[in-house]
């Protein structure tokens, strides 16, 4: 039996005196898409910064493949094998493809720390091949690739890093139909790799085309889970809006 | 297909790559040749390409090479240092001091002392940017100033000698087969600088923060470390500018690199750095530097006045700065 590769134990998150998350419990198996749906203010984004690490839970517990552990910052997220893909990317525009695969795990080599790039650059080749990620080269600048070879690098970024987790938010908001599609067939191959998604997105045709379940959530209230195979549009916008569907 | 016919697409195609995204790379290469056969041929008489002459450019300008070193990591990182010209005063000046002071280890007192005033102002900078995050054109706009007027205050606005042999010969006159050590000082920075800047993970982080700061946050790079790292670097080239200045003077006075910010920004640009970050050259800073030590030189030997040469050096580095810029608004 493989155990979840995230378990969130009735997390609940309040500033001062506000409540944005009450009493939300969610595991990911390895090889799962779990899509995070519901409206602007529903709670979304301070849930992906409390499993990211930025910030820590008011109480309630994260389990990692079964290991209880405190997240303090993103660095400790990144130790325990998650990964985040901004909506922004977080790419640094005026480097190289690869530089930006290894910014800030740099694989060096020699007595004096210096840069393998034939290492990074051989990496990166192998990666985008692997994601079908279309880029020109390795060494490509950023500024010089479509939003959809952005995405796909931020994607693969997280790929290359991601032991266990890897959360999307919003991965195709800034994208036209085509390029869409394709950053959607690269998540839906994150699935062989045996790690888990969790995925953030407005869109509920993209949220049926990838997830295999989904979780709402409405004005920081976890109002359910549902196999995305056992539930249909309706239902789900019903649950996001919380009117009964006409 | 025959010869002729297949010979015609490679020229378009050299041209659109010469003119295309890289043109930047190459201005300070095509303005130095320029610039240099420019002089050749209008100077032929008057000494420009004697090879006495040629040694004087890269001697007169190793203070500026070193300061623009410093700089290409500053503004690699997002950063700008405005007080280089302050700090070569105040570490030529606390050198001289100190060498006066201890004039059995004169040496190590002058070293010391000149280094540790440009790592003293670099890190006055860094912590108020990297740590209180205020912006580093005004910090170092206020410490250009604080730090001229404590360079005319420590010694009422008095030269001191600087008469160690030692000390003179290794940051000055001296020379080492053959080599003066101010080219040995310029070859060692530069490369050095060079190995860091472009071979190692800390160069790396450098671009990274100036290119997307929060990018390298995200990523796990310490960027307020970086960020104070540059402006040491920063403080530490001024410092050696400074030595290298005292040691060719035999002096330190209040007035040293007081010209010479305007000189390094301009070297530093025109060799391919970005003012926003995220992007330099150490190569390219110091063609660049070379190419206004050889601006200056050859306009003095054309017989300009000085105000004619100061028209003169300002409209190139205009055009130089315009070139060098044009490519990257898009």
């Amino acid at each position: 039996m493989t155990q979840p590769v995230l378990a969130l134990n009735n997390i609940r998150k309040s500033f001062g005196g506000v409540v944005a998350i009450e009493d939300f419990s969610l595991t990911i198996e390895p090889g799962e898409i779990v899509a995070l749906v519901g409206d602007n203010g529903a709670g979304k984004s301070t849930l992906i910064k409390i499993i990211s690490g930025v910030h820590a839970p008011s109480s309630g517990n994260i389990v990692i493949e079964g290991e209880s552990i405190s997240m303090s910052s993103a660095t400790k997220a990144r130790e325990h094998g998650i990964e985040v893909v901004y909506q922004d990317l977080a790419l640094a525009d005026q480097q190289s493809v690869y530089m930006n695969l290894f910014l800030g795990r740099e694989v060096t080599r020699g007595p004096f720390g210096q840069l393998d790039r034939k290492t990074m650059i051989a990496e990166t080749q192998r990666l985008v091949d692997e994601l079908d990620v279309r880029i020109p080269s390795p060494h490509a600048t950023i500024r010089d690739l479509s939003g959809g070879q952005r995405q796909g690098i931020a994607i693969a970024r997280a790929t290359r890093w991601a032991k266990k987790l890897i959360l999307l938010d919003e991965p195709t908001a800034a994208l036209g139909v085509a390029e869409t599609a394709k950053v959607e067939k690269i998540v839906a191959g994150l699935k062989a790799r045996n790690i888990g998604v969790l995925i953030i997105s407005h869109s509920l045709d993209q949220v049926f085309r990838l997830s295999d379940r989904i979780c709402v959530l409405r004005r920081g209230k976890q109002i359910g889970i549902r196999k995305t195979a056992d539930t249909d549009k309706n239902e789900i916008v019903s649950m996001i809006t919380g009117l009964s569907a006409a | 297909m025959t010869a002729p016919q297949s010979a015609a697409p490679t020229t378009p195609s050299l041209l659109a790559r010469l003119s295309g995204a890289n043109l930047q790379q190459y201005v300070v290469y095509v303005g130095f040749l320029a610039i240099f056969l420019f002089f050749a041929v209008v100077l032929r008489d008057s000494g420009f390409l004697t090879q006495r002459n040629l040694i004087n450019i890269i001697l007169q300008t190793a203070p500026v090479t070193i300061m623009a070193i410093g700089l290409v990591f500053a503004l690699s990182a997002g950063e700008i240092d405005l007080s280089i010209g302050s700090t070569v005063a105040v570490s030529a000046l606390g050198g001289a001091m100190a060498m006066a002071a201890f004039p059995q280890a004169a040496l190590l007192a002058g070293i010391g002392a000149g280094l540790g005033m440009g790592l003293l102002v670099g890190l006055v900078n860094g912590a108020l940017v990297a740590y209180l995050r205020l912006p580093s054109f005004l910090v170092t706009l206020a410490t250009m100033g604080l730090f001229a007027g404590v360079a005319r205050s420590l010694t009422q606005l008095r030269s001191i000698p600087v008469t160690d042999p030692v000390f003179t010969g290794l940051f000055g006159s001296g020379n080492l087969f053959g080599i003066p050590s101010l080219v040995i000082w310029t070859i060692a920075a530069v490369a050095i600088g060079h190995f860091i800047f472009r071979q190692t993970k800390y160069g790396a982080h450098v671009l990274a923060t100036g290119d997307n700061a929060r990018a390298a946050m995200v990523t796990g790079i310490k960027v307020p470390r970086v960020r104070l790292s540059v402006f040491l670097i920063s403080g530490a080239m001024a410092g050696l500018a400074g030595l290298l200045y005292s040691g060719r003077l035999q002096a330190a006075k209040y007035t040293l690199g007081e010209t010479d910010l305007m000189t390094v920004i301009a070297a530093v640009i025109v060799g391919g750095t970005l003012l926003n970050g995220g992007k330099g050259s150490i190569i390219g800073a110091l063609v660049g530097s070379l190419m206004m030590g050889m601006l200056n030189n050859g306009l003095i030997l054309m017989g300009l006045s000085v105000s004619d040469q100061m028209i003169v050096r300002g409209l190139i580095i205009l055009i130089a700065v315009a070139v060098s810029l044009r490519e990257t608004s898009r």
